[in-house]
């Protein structure tokens, strides 16, 4: 699939993530949409997976360790067909499977439960890892917030992946330079990440985590070394208003502000 | 029945548990042993020697090392993660409730030198607060065997187990108690000793000792029945309860808090089935002064004699019940 349908794809994503917010009346609506682009280039390109046998053995893997964007997941695999899209109106109804958070024993395609941060990485090195214990070819990709990096759980893990040689795993750091109450920049500024990434030991690659055409040949860049993408990202990307709002962590938009987002996502679809 | 006679050799259980796990690792390639640093004290040295690619060792970092675990399972192995238990329960609680009990990893977490096994080394390296910790969280089987022949069995069990497992060990020398040949049974208490007067509940390092407070009862003239109770999580509901019907009074011991374990599990079936007397025996809710293992067991009214004692004054409570 070439970046101009998964553009199309990814649009199609944010409006049915913005309507199930709406409808629900919660979410996390800025990271959503700041991760959609890559979730869209893991699950409609880049990935190895199978809805019809979601545990095959020998499947990519994909974490999401930033939990709390689970609804863009649910979207991302009901368009790929893990769930019924019809589903998507269930999110975080009583006793529906889409909650807040992803669950793996009830939710195909999901393969541990995030929520609390910075328990993604070390669990996609253990993924990693077995696969090379066990001569496995799958890829191990997850994604992290950049607020996230601030839990010293994750460079445990980082330390560990270059010990292991894990050069079978890819760590997305979706870099919207916003965290729950405020910037990265005025709470525990941990960019520019590069460079400690560097120092442990990864490759890095810098890119627009926005732009399809950037994203995929990152995701699928090969080398002897775990990989960092660091990924520029905007917080709300798609929605003029909401875009690099902090705000919009988890802010749920009013019926005028809600059309208003959903003509700027219909445009190009 | 015949009451058990402890063994006069002690037993460190954790060679035991390595002994199984080396013969399960024989058998199958997918065992893998995961540590944090821990390869001495969790006596892994022998399975590193022959497996070394499979010794998965993540150093002085116990979220990463329960997180590795997790994905290890995931990736279709059979980890079996070690670390002392102190640091496993401790550092790494909020990855064994979301990685492991959440997401029902088939992950086998062992926690080697539990209680107060480091003695002087002090409350920072005692964990008695681990039942506590697990057993509260769901998918999580919380088990401590009293010795070695139990060790052995709870492992070869835990390996067929499909789903998380607690194995809480001791690094204390404990006499064998139950037959060779014995096999595990989730959730079942063990009869070591039968009698009517009260009954005697402990796991791991404290079922011995209840079996000699009972030899000190006998001589007065006291029956009292021992169970040894290894699974916390799920408890053995149904020994509970005929032990409170059929006796009428539980003592219980244990290397751990008061609050929160054991005793506290027990007591949970006890007033909602069958209310009679209890006592629960345990580190009665402090940090431990400086000792070893067995002087604080016994500086805590935990030594045989003790425990006799404790148990004649909670039949005295009995009777005056009626």
């Amino acid at each position: 699939m070439q970046p101009n349908d998964l553009d199309r794809i990814a649009r199609q994503i944010r409006l049915r993530d913005l309507q199930a917010v709406f409808e629900a009346g919660a979410g996390h609506i800025g990271g959503e949409m700041s991760a959609i682009d890559i979730l869209t280039a893991l699950y409609f390109r880049v990935l190895d997976v199978s809805p019809e046998a979601p545990r095959r053995p020998d499947r990519d893997r994909f974490v999401l360790s930033k939990g709390h964007v689970a609804l863009a997941l649910y979207v991302t695999l009901a368009r790929r067909g893990f769930i019924p899209e019809e589903e998507i109106a269930t999110f975080l109804k009583p006793h529906s499977r889409l909650n807040g958070h992803p669950n793996c024993n009830k939710v195909p395609g999901v393969e541990t439960n995030t929520g609390p941060l910075g328990h993604g990485l070390p669990v996609a090195v253990g993924m990693a890892k077995a696969a090379k214990l066990t001569g496995a070819t799958y890829r191990v990709y997850v994604l992290t917030g950049d607020g996230e990096m601030q839990e010293g759980s994750n460079w445990e893990a980082i330390a560990s992946a270059a010990q292991f040689g894990l050069d079978n795993l890819t760590l997305v750091i979706d870099h919207n330079r916003f965290q729950q109450g405020a910037s990265l920049k005025d709470t525990n500024n941990l960019a520019p990440f590069p460079a400690k990434l560097e120092a442990f030991g990864w490759d890095v690659t810098e890119i627009n985590g926005n732009a399809m055409d950037e994203i995929v040949p990152a995701l699928e860049k090969r080398g002897r070394r775990p990989h960092c993408i660091v990924a520029h990202t905007n917080k709300g990307h798609g929605i003029s208003f909401m875009q690099d709002k902090v705000d919009w962590h988890h802010k749920v938009p009013n019926a005028e502000q809600y059309e208003i987002a959903v003509a700027e996502l219909s445009e190009a679809l | 029945m015949n009451a058990v006679t402890p063994s006069a050799k002690l037993h460190d259980c954790r060679d035991a548990f390595v002994a199984v796990l080396e013969r399960l690792g024989a058998d199958n390639p997918k065992v893998v042993a995961v540590c944090n640093d821990s390869v001495g004290s969790s006596k892994l040295g022998g399975f590193k020697a022959r497996w070394p690619e499979r010794l998965v060792n993540v150093g002085i970092a116990e979220q990463n090392l329960v997180g590795v675990g997790a994905g290890l399972a995931n990736g279709g192995l059979l980890p079996f993660v070690c670390a002392a238990a102190c640091f496993l329960t401790g550092r790494s609680l909020e990855q064994i409730k979301a990685d492991i009990a959440y997401s029902n990893a088939n992950v086998k977490l062992v926690g080697i030198s539990s209680g107060m096994a480091y003695g002087e080394l002090g409350p920072t390296h005692h964990s008695i607060e681990d039942f506590a910790w697990t057993r509260v969280l769901p998918n999580l089987p919380v088990i401590a065997p009293c010795d070695s022949i139990e060790t052995a069995a709870a492992v070869e069990w835990a390996a067929r187990y499909d789903g998380p497992v607690f194995l809480r060990l001791s690094r204390v020398g404990v006499p064998d108690l139950l037959p060779a040949g014995h096999t595990f049974a989730l959730g079942k208490a063990n009869l070591l000793r039968d009698g009517d007067a009260v009954t005697l509940i402990a796991n791991g390092t404290l079922t011995h000792r209840m079996v000699k407070a009972a030899a000190i009862l006998a001589e007065k003239g006291i029956e009292a029945r021992v169970l040894n109770m290894a699974t916390v999580r799920p408890i053995d509901v149904e020994a509970v309860v005929a032990a409170a019907r059929e006796t009428g009074a539980i003592l219980t011991a244990e290397e751990h808090s008061t609050f929160g374990g054991l005793g506290s599990a027990i007591a949970e079936v006890v007033v909602a089935e069958a209310p009679v007397p209890m006592k629960i025996l345990g580190v009665p809710g402090i940090f431990a002064p400086t000792g070893s293992a067995e002087f604080l067991l016994d500086e805590f009214g935990m030594s045989p004699a003790a425990i006799a004692e404790a148990a004649i004054a909670l039949i005295a409570r009995k009777s005056s019940r009626t």
